[in-house]
């Protein structure tokens, strides 16, 4: 009874300042949620009911939307308890109601697929990359990709197995520039030791939960000092992880050695732009834009795409592009949404269409089409889940 | 042993070889026929022999429950439905409920993800324990999310016709926390538990819900005029949420004008959000709009698990031997079921049987005004049946 009483004193009491009922819930739950009354929700739950997942596709542009149709079929075929909200957004246009539309279906749904959203270059400099905005908006501000040889595929270089991590939220992508006096446009780059700090121990965690021994931070820090703080920052992190390696390579030697000798890298963290140039360079190294698949991670979102980000535009609805990287991209998800034997099941379909089959598209050498790779990787599922289920 | 496996699908044995409780997460991956039009035909396509049966757990509840489930089981094998199920018998009336007894559904639960029920009948006497089974199941489990789609059949006539609206509804708190005492001699305080994050939990459920189905309004229902904080919280906790889903319309209303409104002009309705009691009532109340108990199907979802059974729980034990059951929702609720395992054109199949034998109006149970028995429905719809193999 005295507890009844409480309440009901309080909340004659409270309820003047808080202008309402609203303010007195709070209060006397004694709940810590105060302060973000007025905000918008922080990460909630995501939309995952009876054991089905909802993800958002994006399909992009380019090859984007033909790609996710064949991840949407294997999906569909393979049984997998995933359905897709569908966002398209419309590259065309300079409002951003399309790509805020998307960014709010990943915050409700948690997790997305993505094409690649093209950036015209001849829309005036005030439209942002679609692209760079979805990943600030929602601080995904890990990029990895795991660059992989693929025994089936012909490279000048064999046995890579490098994982590349990049800071994907600063940088040169700060979208801060300004023209100081006529003629000078200055481009801000932000290094902050916060986001070097996090991104530093993303990849030490990450490089010790998949067992790897090394890590290496590109930079440019005899040039440039903020790469000074990034270096730092990798050093002070690497303190906490004795079992792990540590060291540093300037940006243009790592892609001297890269070319020259890939098999000396194991995992590599670097700020943005270098991350983007890196990266390319890998995915050239094991066979292309086609064949490599990229996460970006956030605290309380993941965006899944290829690793390279391209949007494909002139091979778009011919029917000839490489479908593995967003199917290993999906396969990621599925990862993520810890759907672990989906995963696997789909990955070693497209593995052994790779590599057992040598099915390929034209982009490695092949004379397959896209429909045809992504029908055989079909056929190896289809024989791998009479096999288990017969177990 | 209590536990049954009934082969509801045709074709090849295995399967029922005492793998019961430890079934391999394996056989849920079943896949379809290869063929990448199937997509595109949707159910068109020509029935898929699936390579691996889903397994489901099977509880048949009180009253006229075990004569529902033989329904769907005689429908399910006449459709070479690829589903095997687990029957285990638990019910409080029958003294068939035990710890060990509901220790066994829950890992049953636990590999099979989805089951279908009927209603376990809950005695009003007290004996010492507040919370039923049908109340422990539903908390072990988590299913926090009740779904009742309300849709008028075509063929059958009612006050209100083409009705289509959902009702979900919160149901692990609430009035139903099972917290009474009595405080004073004579005084009885039931206690009705409101918390922000189950009421967010429900109000996103609700709006993923309204996103998957394309749906375009959410309307929370309410008594905050009078429980100015439970449901106040509730309230405000809707409304946090729906910011995230700006393309849907977010109102409320109270739950004596909601009951109102319903019978006077159901058609405003779209999907209603609302907490336990209060949803329990409206279920009925909109069940009875379109027919009654034996027409409206229903299910219960958490993060993992999905429960498939009637819209408005009753064991209806007065019917019990006479064959007079209609078992119309129980058999569209496991059509609803075939769909949440990706079994799109058995469940199609299933629910058009229905629907027609409705829309023709010759084969009716005594609550829709007919002759017909249980027994005579069942065979209308498996006569019903697409692409019913000849046996």
């Amino acid at each position: 009874m005295a507890s009844h009483s409480a309440v009901l004193s309080m909340s004659k009491i409270i309820s003047p300042f808080w202008g309402g009922r609203l303010g007195n819930t709070v209060k006397v739950f004694g709940t810590t949620l105060t302060s973000r009354r007025n905000k918008t929700l922080h990460a909630p739950p995501p939309a995952k009911y009876g054991g089905r997942h909802t993800v958002t596709l994006i399909p992009g542009d380019g090859i984007g939307p033909e790609l996710l149709t064949h991840v949407r079929e294997v999906f569909r075929f393979s049984c997998v308890p995933v359905d897709f909200e569908v966002v398209h957004v419309n590259s065309a246009v300079e409002t951003e109601d399309d790509i805020n539309n998307a960014i709010t279906a990943i915050r409700r749904n948690g997790v997305a697929l993505k094409g690649n959203i093209e950036t015209k270059h001849t829309m005036p400099p005030s439209v942002k990359s679609r692209n760079n905005l979805l990943r600030t908006s929602l601080d995904l501000f890990a990029n990895v990709m795991h660059c992989q040889s693929l025994p089936g595929v012909q490279t000048r270089h064999k046995n890579i197995d490098i994982m590349i991590i990049r800071e994907n939220t600063e940088g040169e992508y700060s979208s801060l520039e300004h023209e100081s006096v006529s003629g000078v446009v200055e481009s801000l780059k932000i290094i902050t030791r916060n986001n070097s700090l996090r991104i530093a121990d993303y990849a030490f965690q990450l490089a010790r939960e998949k067992g790897r021994r090394r890590v290496t931070a590109v930079h440019k820090a005899n040039i440039i000092s903020g790469d000074g703080l990034f270096l730092q920052c990798c050093r002070e992190v690497a303190s906490g992880y004795p079992d792990i390696t540590f060291d540093s390579m300037i940006v243009d030697n790592t892609t001297m050695q890269l070319v020259s000798k890939p098999q000396q890298f194991d995992v590599m963290v670097m700020p943005n732009l270098y991350g983007n140039v890196v990266s390319n360079v890998c995915a050239g190294l094991v066979g292309g834009p086609g064949l490599v698949p990229g996460a970006n991670y956030g605290r309380d979102y993941a965006v899944f795409e290829t690793a390279t980000r391209n949007t494909g535009k002139s091979i778009a609805d011919r029917n000839i592009a490489n479908p593995t990287a967003m199917l290993l991209a999906s396969c990621m998800m599925l990862d993520h949404l810890k759907l672990n034997d989906y995963a696997s099941l789909i990955r070693n379909a497209v593995l052994t269409t790779m590599n057992e089959t040598r099915l390929h598209t034209a982009d490695i050498g092949g004379q397959g089409t896209t429909s045809e790779v992504v029908q055989s990787v079909m056929r190896v599922i289809q024989s791998k889940g009479q096999l288990i289920s017969e177990i | 042993s209590m536990i049954v496996l009934s082969r509801g699908g045709g074709g090849g044995g295995g399967g029922g070889d005492g793998s019961g409780l430890s079934s391999p997460r394996w056989q849920q991956l079943a896949s379809r026929p290869l063929s990448l039009s199937a997509g595109l035909c949707g159910s068109e396509a020509p029935p898929a022999r699936a390579d691996a049966t889903f397994k489901v757990t099977m509880v048949p509840g009180d009253g006229v429950g075990p004569e529902l489930m033989t329904a769907v089981k005689e429908v399910f094998k006449a459709g070479d439905v690829p589903v095997e199920f687990e029957e285990f018998h638990l019910s409080e009336v029958q003294n068939m409920a035990s710890e060990e007894k509901l220790d066994q559904v829950l890992t049953s639960m636990k590999n099979n993800k989805v089951a279908i029920k009927g209603k376990i009948h809950t005695p009003m006497e007290f004996k010492g324990e507040l919370a039923s089974y049908e109340m422990r199941l539903r908390r072990k489990l988590d299913l926090f999310a009740n779904v009742v789609h309300v849709n008028s059949l075509p063929g059958y006539s009612t006050r209100h016709n083409n009705l289509d609206l959902v009702i979900i509804r919160e149901q692990t708190e609430g009035e139903y926390s099972s917290l009474e005492h009595e405080s004073v001699t004579g005084v009885i305080e039931c206690l009705k538990i409101i918390t922000r994050e189950k009421s967010r939990r429900i109000a996103k459920f609700a709006f993923d819900y309204a996103t998957k189905k394309g749906r375009n309004k959410v309307t929370a229902v309410h008594k905050a005029n009078i429980m100015k904080l439970g449901d106040g919280l509730f309230l405000q906790s809707c409304a946090e949420v729906a910011q995230l889903y700006p393309k849907i319309k977010y109102e409320n209303i109270i739950i004596d004008n909601c009951c109102m409104q319903l019978v006077q002009n159901p058609y405003q309705f779209d999907v209603l959000v609302m907490p336990n009691l209060y949803g329990n009532i409206i279920d009925n109340l909109a069940a009875g709009l379109v027919g009654g108990a034996g027409v409206v199907p229903g299910e219960s979802y958490s993060a993992e698990y999905a429960v498939f059974e009637t819209g408005a729980r009753h064991p209806f034990a007065q019917a019990v031997g006479r064959n007079i059951a209609n078992p119309t929702a129980m058999l569209l609720s496991a059509s609803n079921m075939l769909r949440h395992l990706n079994l799109e054109y058995h469940s199609q199949m299933v629910s058009d049987a229905v629907k027609r034998v409705i829309k023709q109006g010759k084969v009716r149970t005594r609550d829709l005004g007919g002759y017909s028995t249980t027994g005579d429905f069942v065979r209308a719809v498996v006569e019903n049946l697409r692409h019913r193999p000849v046996h």
